[in-house]
């Protein structure tokens, strides 16, 4: 009896810990960090701002001081008060971009894998097409021509140019998905085709889905920042964009105003960087083979393992056991998902 | 040949579909604005140039709008774009004309560096994986990260300015004759070097990890083992086993991303002032010139249609499956 416990205790434990893989990877946790953090920051940042933002004041071009954490613009506009503003700006249209892009990825891209035939060559047509015109131009074109944008009509536009790579990656996944025996099994039972997708399909698009999601939102940051920078977009809206509209067009690169053009890059770069980090996590979760043997450089050289071809090295003799011991089982965890990714397909 | 078939037909529904997008954009958008340029311009525009202006920009409204369609697609046929608004009475196609080299030039040859000089570092990253070399992948990941403008800021901040090494803007000195002589020559690619530095850094991470994903997936098949364990050098191995296989995906990838690529250029030539279409396109949109702007976004549309066709040749020549399949 006792015997059976540990048994099932044994046989239960990896089974609850895959369910945490894609958490325990390090990247996905700093990346998830970094992108809470500048999320808490877009919901109270106007309320924490010290100074406002368009608030001019005596102490014109001055550098980071106790008073201004991050400077001030030639004006004397506190630099850190415009970024913690525009923090909100960049992620409430990133997000929603996000939200729109993707669900129109998902629409069309796992309607068209689904169906096959006819719709599957018009909808990959219609895909391809949006995928080939090039976004950042048109949206300057019907920028330029709508005068007075409101953050809404931007929304829209980013994500109606930025959904068809997504909708190719789900369409493809979608196909291979669609032949194997859980969806026929289903098929077969008399499930409707409403529930064959949402309850067969989607769950396994889930990482896709994801992916899809983090590459818009990262996107749409990338083009609202260069749109705002450009000034197609009006810097009355504060973005991490406008602060960087007005360093340029007041001369702060040629004059070293480092502080007036340097945090907002910076502030880009970490969001970009976190969601980098997010997908690699995602990618990492997916494709087994992507990871790295929880090992680091050095300590592979050290035991001259040179992981070149074939899988991850595993070695028995180790110089600290209990971390090799890690290293051992999260490897066959990996294989373990890996190949339980494969079967429950074919 | 059917594969070629298909992809012709995908292109001339793609190259319609842009041109039917121009179309309808002016049209469909509230207000308008051409109407009250003109009324601005009257006297100013000739006769026939105000004709061209009315099919470009759908003011014939007495006329239906699958008519104003036709004639829109005929005069599309016989290259007339219109007329510039802001350098008037130059045609639009003239000033593109002008335009489109520098771009073509710069964007052409720092793409295809970044390509592969990102494949190459993707194929020893991939190939060392767990080795020092995993260093580099965080440090691309910045650059790519980092908005394109903000690189080419920095740079012009550092080795224009502060530095003094390069120029800050411009595609050529003042100072030279424009032709085909030393001087000249010489004179482009030195103005062109930062643009293109910046152009290389932030596209480049793309291609590295594209490339080292597939190197790692590829050099765990079984063919990749066998050609080790005969104890081919292992160069061989890496470059003629697992980076032959690993490398289609790059092109395919290429062909997509040269959307990005236009789009990275736009911003690059307005923060050089680069005399390139891009910097036109924003001229345009800040000075209003709407046959200006059609008309380049079309020209755009039609570089990235061809710049896939020739990706997708080069796909089939190297992949006898797509031949085949299709």
């Amino acid at each position: 009896m006792a015997q059976v416990a540990v048994q099932a205790t044994e046989t239960l434990k990896p089974a609850v810990r895959k369910h945490f893989v894609f958490l325990r990877n390090t990247k996905s946790i700093v990346g998830l960090a970094i992108f809470g953090f500048f999320l808490v920051v877009g919901l109270i940042g106007p309320w924490i701002a010290p100074y406002s933002p368009d608030k001019v004041s005596t102490a014109a071009s001055e550098p980071p001081s106790a008073i201004h954490w991050l400077g001030t613009t030639q004006t004397g506009q506190d630099i850190f008060s415009q970024l913690l503003v525009g923090t909100r700006g960049v992620m409430v249209v990133s997000i929603s971009t996000g939200i729109i892009a993707t669900f129109i990825a998902a629409a069309i891209g796992v309607t068209s894998g689904f169906l096959g035939g006819m719709w599957d060559e018009m909808l990959s047509m219609f895909t391809n097409i949006f995928l080939v015109i090039p976004g950042l131009p048109l949206i300057i074109i019907i920028m330029g021509m709508m005068k007075e944008a409101g953050v809404g009509a931007i929304v829209l536009i980013i994500s109606l140019t930025g959904w068809a790579w997504g909708a190719r990656v789900l369409r493809s996944q979608t196909m291979s998905l669609r032949s194997r025996d859980f969806v026929e099994a289903s098929r077969a039972n008399g499930e409707t085709r409403f529930r064959t997708i949402f309850f067969e399909i989607l769950p396994n698009l889930t990482a896709i889905l994801a992916s899809t999601f983090i590459g818009t939102v990262t996107a749409s940051i990338m083009s609202l920042v260069t749109l705002s920078y450009i000034g197609v977009i009006p810097p009355s809206d504060w973005s991490w964009g406008t602060v960087l509209y007005w360093a340029q067009n007041s001369g702060a690169f040629t004059q070293g105003l480092w502080w007036w053009y340097a945090p907002a890059g910076l502030c880009v770069a970490l969001v970009g960087m976190s969601l980098a980090l997010i997908n690699f996590g995602i990618d990492e979760f997916v494709n087994p083979r992507l990871r790295n043997t929880g090992m680091n450089a050095a300590e592979l050289k050290k035991r001259k393992i040179y992981p070149r071809i074939g899988f991850t090295p595993v070695v028995q003799k180790a110089a600290s056991k209990s971390r090799l011991k890690t290293v051992h089982s999260s490897v066959s965890n990996s294989r373990l998902v890996a190949s339980e990714r494969n079967n429950d397909g074919k | 040949m059917k594969f070629f078939i298909r992809r012709a037909v995908f292109y001339v529904i793609t190259a319609w579909a842009a041109v039917t997008l121009n179309f309808f954009i002016p049209r469909l958008l509230p207000g308008d604005p051409v109407q009250s340029l003109l009324s601005r311009y009257q006297g100013n525009i000739d006769v026939n140039a105000v004709k061209s202006l009315r099919v470009l920009f759908g003011l014939d409204s007495q006329k239906p709008l699958w008519q104003q369609y036709f004639d829109y697609f005929g005069q599309l046929f016989h290259g007339d774009l219109g007329i510039s608004l802001q350098s008037f009475p130059t045609p639009v196609s003239e000033i593109i004309g002008q335009s489109l080299p520098w771009t073509i030039g710069l964007v052409g040859m720092s793409t295809i560096i970044a390509f592969v000089l990102g494949t190459l570092l993707g194929i020893v990253l991939g190939w060392h994986r767990g080795t020092k070399w995993d260093a580099l992948i965080p440090l691309t990941t910045f650059f790519s990260s980092v908005p394109y403008f903000w690189i080419a800021l920095i740079a012009i901040a550092v080795f224009g300015v502060n530095l003094g090494w390069f120029p800050l803007s411009g595609s050529y000195s003042p100072d030279v004759m424009p032709g085909l002589n030393m001087s000249f020559i010489a004179s482009v690619c030195y103005y062109s070097f930062l643009p293109a530095l910046t152009i290389v850094i932030s596209s480049i991470a793309g291609w590295i990890l594209g490339m080292r994903n597939m190197i790692v997936t590829v050099s765990s098949e079984d063919y990749v083992t066998v050609a080790q364990a005969k104890g081919l050098p292992e160069s061989d191995v890496m470059f003629h086993y697992a980076a032959r296989n690993a490398i289609l995906p790059q092109i395919s990838g290429f062909a997509l991303s040269l959307g990005f690529v236009v789009s990275g250029t736009l911003v690059m030539e307005q923060v050089f002032s680069y005399q390139g279409i891009g910097y036109r396109l924003l001229q345009a949109t800040s000075n209003n010139d709407y046959p200006l702007m059609q008309g380049i976004f079309l020209i755009i549309t039609f570089s990235v249609l061809i710049a896939n066709i020739l990706a997708d040749i080069v796909y089939a020549l190297l992949d006898p499956r797509t031949r085949k399949e299709a």
